[in-house]
Formats: structure tokens, sequence, C-alpha cells
């Protein structure tokens, strides 16, 4: 039992952990001094049920924590006590120091004690304020309580011939009564069958027992909790029935009679532990070294993925069949059985891709917390709107956009949003809105973080950039422009720099880790109506369009989200700068020009910038044309690293294999635009960046 | 391919009384050995595609079946003589060990030559050239038949100069 029990203590912490987020959002949605019923009910039971597998597994801290927490809501919930204000934000801290504890021992390291006494210090006090209306059914309850603590309990319990299969172990439950007290048990061997009969993992025995000793009804409660529903249980005060007591000389016979339950089985045990014990060491390896990097899947899609497998397999024995015996004839049936090969691949793809998407509510949902900590900090008052929770995108994706996202949910809540006074006087309600929004769009994933605060003031921003040497007062900006320099390393308008936000670090982060997974970020805003940040996604990391090109013999791919447009060159356009750092004029703008063959050190078709085609990409924030030999085909190819056997690569992301089974490598457009500025010609940008 | 991993491991902290058994092949004129436990697969030449910006010796990456895979020329690593790529040319596809990480590479060499079994105990450490020539990758010296076998230590070798990078380049992910 006691190995199984690591197996389960992960399941425990995980269901433990949604359990406290359940709590966490529905104390958040509740309204002071209206105690949904509901509401109350439902997070009783995260709590209840955290408490209960904390004390199966050993965590006392934790199991105690809770029934502290467990009491005052079990208060609330019979209507004893009023949902403050006060109440409500002890739970919230209370859910995060349970958190912390399940952290603590998921990990095996030491917590926060200090924090955790704090809070419970504070339980304990509300707990101890007696609450208004309960003053009379607490009485209540204590009066059969006290009175029967004295005495003694008689437990006539009889499980179901199925209690056993739900992992109860009868041997475990008395081994806690007795250790609360003298006890005596009687097995009732009445439904015992014929050994031949007996099924060994059907409970056959009863059990009468009188406990003796001052235990609180509770107590005893407790004990039986997990078997509770799946057994006959009654449990009266001793006090008129002593007479049960009068049969000691029974009692030493039924005391060895408890056993053959557990000797039944033990086989199917041991056979477990052993399995067990042999699985136990590559386990616990793999779970340090991969922590939570476990998904959970819908049963559809598996199912749907099993399906596809199935069709697959039929599909591969279809041709290996038209193989065997192959003639001329069957050239039709081979084409159909290779157009379902193609058919079955393609989908098998999208489904297995569709097993690393989850909906966006996975890093939407600690936002309502964080908006109602910041409101209480920041005494604003802020609705958070969320839509298309459903959406779907990568994990990896979703993983590298959680901060990004709470950098600007902050940003709207501390800058955005103006304080209760200042929107009245704007004409405005009192409660600001602050939008989460996520939808698809072609390829890609775009989510918006919107405010309807006070906007971004364009003045300042320009004054900013102006100060910092990024802009000349005369220049003509536009206002996407200036909103750009929210971007720059270090930019702040904020003239106080609070705790949530306002040094300036951020907003370039922000761009950057949005950047590095191939999106972009935008900025709409009206001054006094509040503006949009909207955040462009690719859906997956793990497939890109690509645009293939040719430098001498190599195939190169060139991301197609990078690429502006395709010229020939015109030579009257070319103009070299001290003879090597060429420039193409393209329309009003000058672009830098990079031969390919040039970084990447390969021997081109032609040297001549004439015979060659001009890629015009954007990347590192500006834009650049690439000479290449010749253009390929477009396709989506699925990105392979180079650094799983070797190491990155300047200019390089990554590679994939070709429909001929070759390696092409995909073109870094950051990289490469730096390595050229690093290379043949240094710009004075340099020193900007 | 784990348990291969523990296999190996475990053989390697075991010191088996059998030896290890080495895979030799011949560089130059030269034969050298890897333990046969790395040995992945063996393959003939076949084109790669050049990874710019990376040193002579670095052939190439090439797909095998799914992954990819670097190709050192073990030749240029040694900084012999280039030599034409023949049909007798061999790609032998290792498994490199890197502080608990396994990377799979494949090394170029002249032609695959025999398996032999060596007791650990006959292997001799490399005399110390000094500064004149770098011994480090060399594990040890057997002897198999009065012929000089090298014993390469491929970790170190596959890990070392250019190649060694890429741990920097992970953390910085």
């Amino acid at each position: 039992m006691s190995i199984d029990m690591e197996q389960f203590k992960a399941t425990f912490i995980e269901e433990s952990l949604e359990g406290l987020d359940i709590m966490e959002a529905v104390l958040l949605e509740m309204q002071p001094g209206l105690a949904d019923a509901e509401e109350v009910d439902n997070i009783f039971r995260a709590a209840h049920s955290i408490k209960g597998g904390s004390a199966t597994f050993g965590f006392s801290d934790i199991s105690n924590f809770t029934h502290v927490v467990e009491t005052l809501l079990d208060q609330i919930r019979a209507g004893e006590r009023e949902v403050t204000q006060e109440a409500i934000n002890l739970f919230l801290s209370s859910v995060d120091c349970i958190r912390d504890m399940l952290a603590g021992a998921q990990e095996g390291f030491e917590i926060n004690l200090e924090q955790v006494a704090e809070v419970k210090a504070g339980l304990d006090r509300m707990l101890g304020s007696t609450p208004e209306a309960a003053v009379p059914a607490e009485a209540e309850t204590e009066t059969p309580d006290s009175m029967s603590a004295a005495s003694g309990w008689k437990i006539v319990f009889k499980p179901f011939p199925d209690m056993l299969r739900s992992g109860n172990d009868v041997v475990r439950l008395f081994r806690e009564l007795a250790d609360m007290g003298e006890m005596i048990p009687k097995a009732n061997l009445e439904g015992l069958p014929a050994l031949v009969d007996m099924e060994p993992e059907e409970a056959c025995l009863s059990w009468e027992v009188s406990l003796n000793g001052s235990i609180d009804r509770e107590q005893i409660d407790e004990v039986f909790e997990w078997v509770d529903g799946d057994c006959e249980l009654s449990i009266t005060p001793l006090g008129d029935e002593k007479a049960l007591e009068d049969m000691p000389a029974e009692s030493v016979t039924t005391e060895a009679e408890i056993n053959p339950t557990p000797v039944q089985a033990a086989p199917v045990a041991q056979e477990r532990r052993s399995d067990n014990d042999r699985r136990q060491g590559d386990r616990r390896k793999k779970r340090s070294s991969s922590e939570n990097s476990s998904i959970r899947v819908g049963i559809d899609k598996v199912d749907a993925l099993i399906n596809l497998v199935g069709e697959l397999v039929i599909t591969q024995s279809m041709l290996g069949q038209l193989g065997e015996d192959f003639s001329m004839d069957k050239v039709e049936r081979l084409k159909d059985g290779l157009a379902e090969l193609e058919r079955n691949t393609r989908e098998l793809q999208e489904n297995v891709m569709s097993i690393r998407m989850m909906p966006i509510s996975f890093a939407f949902n600690r936002f309502p917390r964080m908006v109602h900590d910041l409101c209480g900090k920041l005494e604003k008052k802020i609705e958070l709107k969320m839509s298309g929770e459903q959406t779907e995108l990568d994990k990896t994706v979703m993983e590298k956009i959680g901060d990004p996202l709470v950098h600007l949910v902050r940003n709207a809540v501390d800058h955005g949003i103006e304080t209760p006074e200042k929107r009245l006087a704007a004409g405005k309600s009192e409660t600001g809105t602050v939008h989460l929004n996520a939808y698809h769009q072609g390829g890609n994933i775009l989510i918006e973080i919107s405010d309807d605060g006070a906007g971004l003031n364009r003045e300042r921003i320009l004054a900013k950039a102006i100060e910092r040497g990024l802009a000349n007062s005369d220049d003509n900006l536009s206002d996407a422009e200036i909103f750009d320099f929210l971007f720059q390393p270090g930019f702040s308008t904020a003239d106080v720099v609070s705790d949530v936000s306002g040094r300036g670090v951020g907003m370039d982060v922000v761009k950057r880790n949005i950047t590095a997974l191939g999106g972009a970020i935008d900025v709409e805003s009206r001054p006094g109506n509040g503006s949009t940040f909207t955040i462009r996604l690719p859906l997956t990391l793990a497939i890109l369009d690509g645009q293939l090109i040719r430098v001498g013999e190599q195939t190169f791919i060139i991301p197609l989200v990078s690429i502006i447009e395709s010229l020939q060159v015109e030579p009257v356009r070319v103009n070299a700068i001290a003879g090597s750092a060429e420039l193409y004029k393209l329309r009003d703008d000058y672009l830098p020009v990079i031969r390919l063959y040039e970084t990447f050190g390969l021997k081109p078709d032609s040297l001549n910038l004439e015979d060659g085609l001009l890629v015009v990409v954007e990347g590192h924030g500006q834009q650049a044309g690439l000479l290449v030999d010749d253009l390929l085909a477009q396709q989506q190819v699925v990105i392979k690293s180079l650094e799983t056997n070797f190491k990155k690569v300047g200019g390089i992301s990554g590679a994939t294999i070709l429909g001929d089974g070759t390696v092409a490598l995909i073109v870094d457009i950051d990289g490469i635009i730096q390595l050229s500025q690093n290379g043949s010609y240094k710009r004075a940008s340099n020193a900007a960046a | 391919m784990d348990v291969a991993e523990q296999v190996a491991s475990g053989l390697a902290a075991t010191g088996e009384v059998d030896g290890s058994q080495f895979l030799t092949f011949l560089l130059a004129g030269e034969e050298y050995g890897v333990d046969i436990l790395r040995v992945q697969e063996i393959k003939g030449w076949n084109a790669v595609t050049p990874i710019p910006n990376t040193p002579e010796y670095i052939r190439g990456v090439i797909n095998l079946r799914g992954t990819i895979v670097p190709i050192v020329d073990l030749r240029r690593r040694f900084g012999l003589e280039p030599m034409e790529y023949g049909p007798m040319t061999v790609v032998i596809v290792l498994k490199v060990m890197r502080e608990g990480k396994s990377r799979v590479m494949g090394i170029v060499v002249d032609a695959v030559s025999d398996v032999y079994n060596v007791q650990d105990e006959s292997l001799k450490p490399a005399p110390d050239f000094g500064s004149v020539v770098n011994v480090d990758f060399v594990q040890g010296l057997a002897t198999v038949d009065e012929t000089m076998v090298i014993i390469l230590d491929i970790d170190h070798l596959l890990n070392s100069g250019e190649l060694a990078v890429m741990d920097n380049a992970i953390e910085h992910e």
C-alpha cells in the first residue's frame, strides 16, 4: 500500500491544485453579504477533499490548516456566519497558503511557515469571534458530544461486498480506531461463504465495535469518512448499552478473525507491489526531470487518433497486398491507395498537432485573481471581461505567452484604467473594464487586451522619445510609430515607479518574447477611450509556412511570415556605400542588401545582383533584401531542432526534411540581419541598439 | 533506448569481467576503436546538407529517420589529409553522452574494420606527448594480435572544440 501512495500522491496534488483553482475562481465572484449556497458548497467541497486527501497522505500541516478553513466555510454554509469581504480575502490568502504547502509537499522543500501561521492565526481569530447566529446551533451540537465523550461508542460496521475494491482497507480503519482508545471489536461471520465460493476481493465480514474512552463523534466520523457510502454504518453512544461489553471472551477469538480480509487481499497487493517496484525507479527519475510537462488530452481526441491509426493500418495492409503480386493493370488501385495514405497521414498529423493544443483559458485563468488583487492595492474598480477562452493554441506557445500577457494586463490595470474619481470626472462609469479576447484568424491566434481607460498619452511618449534621443522634435511621426517607442528597452512614461509597473522593464521584454515566438504586437489607442494591445501568434511552433529558395546548390527555407515581397533586381536602383554596403532603393526606402551566399559562404550561380532575386524580408525591426539565386516552391515544413544533436548556428533557426529526404535549413531572419550587420557593414544604428 | 543506456552504464560501472567490446575502424592506416555499445548504426556515405559558418570538419547534417544528425569528418578533425569519399567510406552513427544528456552524431571514417574483445586491464594509457600531440580524447591503447588499436573517448572527442558550445546555446534559450 505504502508504495502505491507515491503514485496517488501526484494525482492528489494535481487534483488539489485544481480544487484550489475552483475555490479561487468562486471566491473572486463572491459578493460580500450574499452567500450563494451553491458557491459556498463548491468551495466547501474543494476544501473538504483537500483536507481528506492531505490527511491520507500524511500532510498533517495541510490537513490541519484546511480543517480550520473548512470549519469556517461550514459555518457560512449553515448560514451561521455572514460572508464579509474580510472573510473572502482571508480565504483567498488561505488558498495561496495551501498552494504553497502543496508545492512544498511535492518538491519536498521547506515552505514559509510564518506566512502560513499568520493566515492561520487570522482564520482562528475569525473562528474565535463568535458568529452572531452561531451560538445556539453550536451549543446544540456540542451537548451530545460532551456527554458521549465520557463513555464511548458502539459502532456497527457492515461493509458492502465491493468496498475493498475501492481501495479501502478495513485493517487501517481499525488501527485508527484502536489508536483512539480501548477497542473491543466483534466480527460477525454470518456472511462468510464456504472457502470454495469465496471471492477474494469481496468483503463478507461485518463488525460490531465498542470503543471506550473520551472520543469525539467527529473523530470517528473522520475514520469512516472514506468508506461513507460503501458500507452500512451506525455509530451510537455506548452509555446505555454497557451490556455489550460483557463479552470479552468472544472478542479474544474475533480479534484474530479480523485478519482474514487483508490476507485475502494480500496476493493481489503483492503482485502490484513487485510490479510497482520495478517501475518506481524510472518513474521518479522521469518526474524530477520533466516536472509539469504532462498535458491532459480529451478522450475524444485520443479516440480520433486511434481511429486514424486504425485506418492507416488498413491502408498499409491494402498497399502491402497490392505489392505482393503487382502488375501494371493494378496501377490505378495503387494510386488510390497512395492517395488514401496521404489523406491518412495528413489527418494523423493534424490530430497529433491538436493534442498539443490547449484552450487559452489556461493562460487567462490567473487574471481574475490578479486583477482583483491589483484593484485592492491600487484602489481602483475594475471589471475583467474575458471572451474566447476556448480558443486553442499550442502548449509551448501558451507557456511562453503567459508572462507577456501578465505584463500587459498589469499595465492596463495600473496605467490604463484611471482612479474612480478621475473616471467620474471624465464622465465615465466608476468601474473600468479590462477585456481579454482571443480568436483565430487564418493560421494565427489573436489575443487582445483592451481597457477603457485614458488611452496612451501620445504627447508624453513623443516627449520621452525625444528626450531619450529616439526621435527628433520635427519628425512627423504616425501614431503607430510613436506607440512603437513603448517597446524600446527602458522606456517608461510613468512618473511614479510603483511596485506594480512603471520601471520600464517589461514592454521591450514583451515584444521580444512575442517576436521570438514568431508573432507580432500592435497598439491602438484613442485618447480618453482606452487602448488595445493586439498580439498575433502562430498557432503552433512545430509547423511553419515556408518559401523554399535556392542559393547555389543548397535549398533554404524562409518563413513566409517574414517575407514582404520578392523582386527582380534593377541594377540602377543599387547603390553601394563605401563600396561594400549595398543599398537597394525600393520605392521610398533604402534596403540593405544581404547576399546570402556571402553570409553562408556558398558558391552562387552568379555574382551579379541582376541575375538573382531579391527577397524583401522584415525582421529585427527593420527590412532587408536577401539575394537568392532562385525561388522554389512554397510549402508547410515541420521544424526540426538543430540543437538536439548539434548546437545553435548563427542565421539558422532550425532544419526540416524535404520530400526527397534531404535536410534543408530554415533561415533565421533576425539572426541573418544581425549577422550581416556585424559582418560586412557596421551600421550606425548599432549604437542605438 | 533507455534500456540500452542503463545496460551501457551498468556495464561500465561494474566493469564487467569479460572486458568491453570495441568496434574498430581505419583512419589513415591506423586502427581506432569505439565502445560498441555507443554505436547506433553504420551506414554508407550519402550527401549531407552543409551548415554555414561551421568548421570544415563538420560536414553537415543528415536526416536519420526524422532526426537531424550532424556528421563529423574524423580525418579533418584530426588534421589529417582529407580523402575523397568512396564506396568504402562509412559513417558510424554514435551516441555521445554529455552531462546526462545524449545526442546522436555521425563520424566519417575510411572503413570499418572489426569487433574486438578487450580486457579492461590490458588497456594501456596513452603516453603523454606534452604539447606536441593532444591525446586527451584517447581513452587508452589496446594491443590485438600484435597491432595497436587506439581506443577513443568519444564523449570527449565529440564534445570538444567547436562542438562544445552546444550546452551554452541551450542555456540561452
